[in-house]
């Protein structure tokens, strides 16, 4: 089993280096560059090619990508070219935000949607589990935004229970920070809940046809036993799955709810960058998200080994 | 409890079971069974064998329904309970055991837990005292490590093991019923009369009454006192099992018993004299990771006679057929065609090599594209090999139906609305379409019914006569190897034992493994499970 889940390690850390180097060559691939958006439509072309020797945009593009990623692995992700700020001195806090939000989310959503999925599957068919279901298929129908500006209109303008702009700063204690982003976090965890909990509720329906669960049916248990004992153990691993990529979601896919709550994280810093045409700002951007995604998804696929108990107990 | 011998301790009135559909599954079948009496059901695949077992339990599968009748548990009719009276009374008073133990128990956890689950989720017993119970169970059923045994997942034991827990689990809450529902029909033969023997102690032991389903006779006979013929549902005769066995009064009990009499005799088929062999594997061993599943084995098959290749499950027959048609390259030897040595691999072998080689599956529900019409499963081989152009694929196809006696008109339709058998017919047709010079059939009726197995195994013989095909037959069955196979090769772990002639290989002297398998049988008569054991003990 411990082969099984290196190999998977080694495929993640293969990914995460295949995605760098898309990341590098799709933001070659953009029209313009720092240098004209800096100097502006005037500059002429001598100034433009001063300018860029200057930044060092002359050069290959594959010898700036292995100084890039070098210098990415000891932690250097360079400096921004539009202020010359130290790129990892500005993200890390905003990153620091970004987790805080996604983790506040996930505490609520993945439990919620886990009980909420495994209920729907105890009532299969009756009220409780389709009230469930369409409440689900609601949240993901609509857009994010929608969901957010319903919420702040009733939760934050009429009822005035929570704050509208979620802004945090590092002063602030961890109470004040839970109250502030109370309204985004809510309106992630609608966003999320509907995926983790359809395909709890699926996978362990699914899993009631197996004979071992008309066992447990004939050995007298009741429909929750059978449920949760007999059910859930080999329900697990497509649930972890969706689990694992609703959480890469939570971080990778939040740039509108950030912009509706001016909440300073990751993603809006991104879009500044894509619109400055600041190379790498856009980089370490995209390689902190895919180092999420893949990181979430490789513990996941692990996880998803680690509860198989023909792997865990070999013969 | 009293424990009256003459106490009706299942009744069964009128028992109507119907799907959803409509079909009626059960067809106001009674029955009564007294303590200590074991009843056998009997009946092709259809019957409504399982449904009464199951219907004994106040349970019916998902999409039916049971719609009439009275079911009574020691006087009590379980049937007008609600859902928690049936639960209550369901392992507590009446216990499972299934076909498959390795499906029927849930991977997921320890064998122990699952044995002791019953008596503590119904209050009967504390987990200490189960456990005890359990292991007490074990050492009865003959389990290896008894202390141990109960530590195991499922995967991790053996099948006739998997069975014996399974054997555990039901009688873990002392239930005054049991229902056996093919208890021993995925073992092998060797297995299969250690576990008979082991259920026959458990039920005489404890003093239960018994269900015994099967579609076997011969195995029925060991352990019931009477027998119940099934057909569609219906009920077509019972009686003592010496009564069945021996003077059956129905037209359909006396097929069933003749049919499996027909399996018992040594009629043997003449040994043809050899020609050259077309299918050859030299010292060909097969290897799955590092576990040698064939080793050095040499085998041949020529036209127009049977080699039929028999062994227990894990014997390794089936990577036999794989090393031979190149689905597993072997890595010694060499596996020849016509005398040609041919690419270990399926990949490098040219088209007319793989033409002359075609391959019939143990499940023909799995081997065919089920959203694929008839006519283009067989048509697609005289297409790939011959080129035809439509309108002589076409022709070609209703010929190869005539062939395997179906209908033309079936060449429109979908595979799906066949039976069993007809679905095999499909699948001989298509190996016969590319016009092969061997056909390698891997346990091509063990998944049918025992007369439309007959059915196949007359068609096969008769394609044999008039096509010259030549046949590498792959069976756990020794019946069958007797009446069709001009040649036996017995495996076992990888290796072939023995090999000749099948007048020679089932004529003494025996190689010591051959007579174990060929006493393992069982035969038609009540009193054979307790002359083998005698002579074995």
């Amino acid at each position: 089993m411990l082969k099984t889940i290196a190999i998977r390690i080694v495929l993640g850390i293969i990914t995460l280096w295949a995605v760098s180097v898309l990341i590098f060559a799709a933001t070659e691939v953009l029209p313009g560059d720092v240098a004209s958006a800096i100097l502006g439509q005037g500059a002429t072309p001598e100034t433009l090619a001063v300018f860029r020797h200057e930044l060092g945009l002359d050069r290959p593009a594959y010898v700036r990508y292995l100084e890039w990623f070098f210098n990415a692995l000891h932690g250097d992700l360079g400096i921004a070219m539009t202020n010359k700020r130290v790129i990892v001195e500005v993200i890390t806090p905003r990153f620091m935000n970004t987790l805080f939000l996604a983790g506040y989310a996930a505490l609520i959503a993945v439990p919620t949607s886990v009980v909420l999925g495994i209920i729907a599957a105890i009532n299969e068919g009756k009220f409780i589990d389709r009230f469930v279901n369409i409440l689900s298929l609601m949240t993901i129908s609509v857009p994010e935004f929608f969901i957010a500006y319903v919420l702040i209109l009733y939760l934050a303008v009429q009822f005035e229970i929570f704050p509208s702009l979620s802004t945090v700063f590092p002063e602030m204690g961890f109470a004040e920070k839970i109250y502030t982003t109370a309204l985004p976090a809510f309106t992630l965890t609608m966003l999320v809940m509907a995926h983790m909990l359809r395909m709890t509720r699926t996978s362990v329906l699914s899993i009631m046809s197996q004979p071992y669960i008309e066992m447990a049916f004939l050995k007298g248990l009741t429909r929750s036993q059978v449920i949760v004992r007999h059910a859930l153990p080999n329900a697990a691993a497509p649930i972890i799955s969706v689990i694992a990529l609703n959480l890469a979601y939570l971080i990778v896919g939040v740039v509108v709810i950030e912009v509706v709550f001016v909440y300073p994280g990751v993603g809006q810093f991104m879009v500044d960058g894509v619109t400055k045409r600041d190379l790498p700002v856009v980089q370490a951007c995209g390689l902190i998200f895919a180092g999420a995604f893949v990181g979430l998804n490789t513990v996941a696929d692990v996880l998803a080994i680690m509860v198989n108990p023909r792997l865990r107990h070999p013969r | 409890m009293t424990r009256d011998m003459n106490e009706t301790i299942l009744k069964l009135t009128d028992l109507r079971v119907e799907a959803l559909s409509g079909a009626v599954l059960v067809d106001n079948v009674s029955l009564e069974l007294k303590r200590g009496e074991v009843m056998g059901l009997i009946g092709e695949s259809g019957a409504g064998k399982s449904t009464i077992g199951l219907a004994s339990m106040v349970y019916a599968r998902a999409g039916c329904r049971i719609t009439g009748g009275k079911i009574e548990i020691q006087g009590e009719d379980v049937r007008v309970l609600d859902a928690e009276g049936r639960r209550e009374r369901r392992g507590q008073r009446i216990a499972y055991i299934a076909q498959s133990a390795a499906a029927s128990f849930n991977p997921a956890h320890r064998l122990m837990d699952q044995v002791t689950e019953m008596p503590i989720s119904h209050g009967l017993m504390t987990e200490a005292e189960a456990q005890a119970w359990a292991l007490e169970l074990f050492r009865a059923l003959d389990l290896p490590n008894p202390d141990t045994f109960g530590n195991r997942y499922p995967h991790q034991v053996s099948g006739g093991q998997l069975q014996r827990a399974m054997a555990a689990m039901a009688m873990s809450c002392r239930p005054d019923i049991l229902v056996l529902d093919e208890p021993t029909t995925a073992l092998d033969v060797t297995t299969q009369i250690e576990v008979l023997a082991l259920l026959k102690k458990l039920i005489r032991d404890y003093n239960m009454a018994a269900l015994y389903i099967s579609h076997d006779l011969a195995v029925v006979a060991q352990v019931a006192d009477r027998v119940m013929v099934l057909r569609h549902g219906k009920m077509v005769e019972l009686g003592e099992t010496g009564q069945i066995l021996l003077e059956p009064h129905m037209d359909y009990t006396k097929a069933l018993v003749a049919e499996r009499k027909a399996a018992d005799k040594l009629a043997m088929i003449a040994t043809t004299t050899r020609e050259k062999p077309v299918l050859e594997g030299v010292d060909v061993t097969g290897i799955y990771g590092t576990f040698k599943a064939v080793k050095h084995v040499s085998i041949s098959v020529a036209r127009g006679e049977t080699v039929a290749v028999v062994g227990e499950s894990g014997s390794g027959k089936s990577s036999l057929a794989r090393l031979l048609v190149g689905l597993l390259p072997c890595v010694t030897g060499e596996v020849k065609l016509h005398g040609e040595v041919l690419p270990p691999s399926l990949k490098d072998r040219n088209r007319d090599t793989l033409r002359k080689v075609q391959l019939i599956y143990q499940q023909p529900d799995v081997a065919l594209n089920p959203r694929q019409t008839i006519g283009e499963i067989i048509g697609r081989p005289v297409e790939f090999y011959f080129n035809r152009s439509p309108s002589e694929v076409k022709a070609r196809v209703a010929e190869l139906l005539r062939l395997v006696g179906l209908p033309e008109d079936y060449a429109g339709r979908l595979s799906t609305a066949l039976s069993g058998g007809q679905k095999q017919r499909i699948c001989i047709a298509r190996a016969l379409a590319a016009e092969p010079d061997i056909i390698i059939c891997d346990e091509p009726t063990s998944a049918l019914d025992q007369l439309v197995a007959d059915e196949i195994l007359k068609l096969l013989k008769q394609l044999q006569d008039t096509l010259g095909v030549g046949y590498l037959f792959i069976t756990h069955d020794l019946g069958i190897v007797r009446r069709i196979a001009h040649r036996t090769a017995v495996m076992l772990q990888g290796e072939i034992i023995a090999q000749g002639p099948t007048a020679d290989i089932f004529a003494p002297p025996f190689h010591p493994y051959t007579e174990k398998l060929l006493s393992s049988v069982p035969e038609m008569r009540t009193d054979w499970l307790d002359e083998v054991l005698a002579k074995r003990a």
